[in-house]
């Protein structure tokens, strides 16, 4: 799996394409509930990536997750950026080159729990953190499931409307944040329905 | 040998809030304190920036620390990131003040100004928070 360059980049422009093709929704769901600036903060990560993609392809897997969230982290800007890159970067450092289903097990899981450290939160109260638990869940119990993933994931982020906020700027607005899709749990569902899709499609 | 002042280093999601807060620092300590500011994200937006807050911690480092007072959350979490990606060395003399930006950063820098610790620094600042 992403054992060559060629696989890699199709894989990261996936990626920070569909990224980039719902930034205007992402702004919208954070207009509702936060200051707006998700969407644009996440396409200006997206390219970032995607104007180093050619170096970041030829990075072994672990090296160029590293990359990304690095990159994430200096280019995004807002709390996503940390966290996204967090997100990646414990990725890259947990992962071998040459992962078996459970290695991508372990790092998924280190790296969920390297957000709820670096946003001090946890699931339940209206974040991404609210599609990543699930999503560990559905690896954990079937790593290879990946149709059964999405189907996870776009629940968990449809499940965020009726929660109440509790943690970033969305907490600010009570119960007012009620109603409404958070926009990380749509971005964090977005990324890994199109990471599952672009592996599927390959065949892997 | 002394260590210097302790330094200050105000991060907001506007240039405009962190400047105007710099400006209110300096009025009343004067030049006794390292100090810088950032604000706004990397295209220049609201919003902020690791890299910004990283150029801002260098700019006021001091041998006595750092204290940073930030806004709002992705200021704080972005200032979090900033301090992980220092040397190690470096990473136990900067702390993040969790006080209001304007008041805390004129106490703060006050507090600095008399040769205070770091934990001095950030403490009187922090007992201007709700508890």
């Amino acid at each position: 799996m992403l054992d060559d360059a060629a696989s890699r980049r199709d894989l990261i422009k996936a990626v920070a394409q569909e990224v980039i093709d719902h930034a205007e929704e992402l702004t919208a769901l954070d207009q509702a509930i936060g200051d707006g600036d998700h969407g644009v903060n996440m396409k200006r990560g997206a390219e970032a990536v995607l104007a180093d993609i050619d170096n970041l392809a030829e990075k072994t897997l672990p090296e160029g997750l590293k990359a990304i969230g690095m990159a994430l982290v200096m280019k995004v800007g807002g709390a996503s950026g940390p966290l996204y890159g967090t997100f990646f970067m414990t990725l890259g450092k947990s992962l071998p080159e040459e992962p078996a289903p459970a290695d991508t097990v372990a790092a998924f899981e280190a790296a969920f729990q390297a957000v709820m450290a670096r946003g001090k939160s946890h699931p339940g109260q209206k974040t991404m953190l609210d599609v990543l638990a699930p999503a560990l869940e559905c690896l954990q119990a079937d790593p290879s499931a990946s149709a059964a993933l999405c189907t996870k994931v776009a629940e968990a982020a449809e499940a965020t409307i009726p929660m109440l906020a509790e943690k970033g700027r969305a907490s600010f607005l009570g119960e007012r944040s009620i109603g409404h899709m958070d926009p990380g749990a749509r971005s964090s569902a977005l990324i890994i329905t199109t990471v599952c899709k672009t592996l599927g499609a390959a065949g892997k | 040998m002394t260590k210097g002042n302790v330094g200050i280093v105000i991060v907001s999601h506007s240039a405009d809030v962190a400047r105007g807060t710099a400006d209110m620092v300096r009025q009343m300590v004067g030049d006794e304190v390292p100090l810088a500011w950032c604000g706004g994200d990397p295209d220049g937006g609201l919003g902020t920036s690791v890299e910004s807050i990283l150029g801002a911690i260098d700019q006021a480092w001091s041998e006595a620390g750092v204290a940073i007072l930030v806004d709002l959350g992705g200021a704080e979490t972005n200032s979090e990131m900033a301090i992980e990606m220092q040397p190690e060395e470096r990473q136990s003399l900067i702390a993040i003040c969790n006080a209001p930006i304007v008041e805390g950063a004129v106490i703060a820098a006050t507090e600095a100004s008399g040769g205070a610790p770091l934990a001095v620094v950030c403490g009187t600042a922090e007992e201007l928070s709700p508890a």
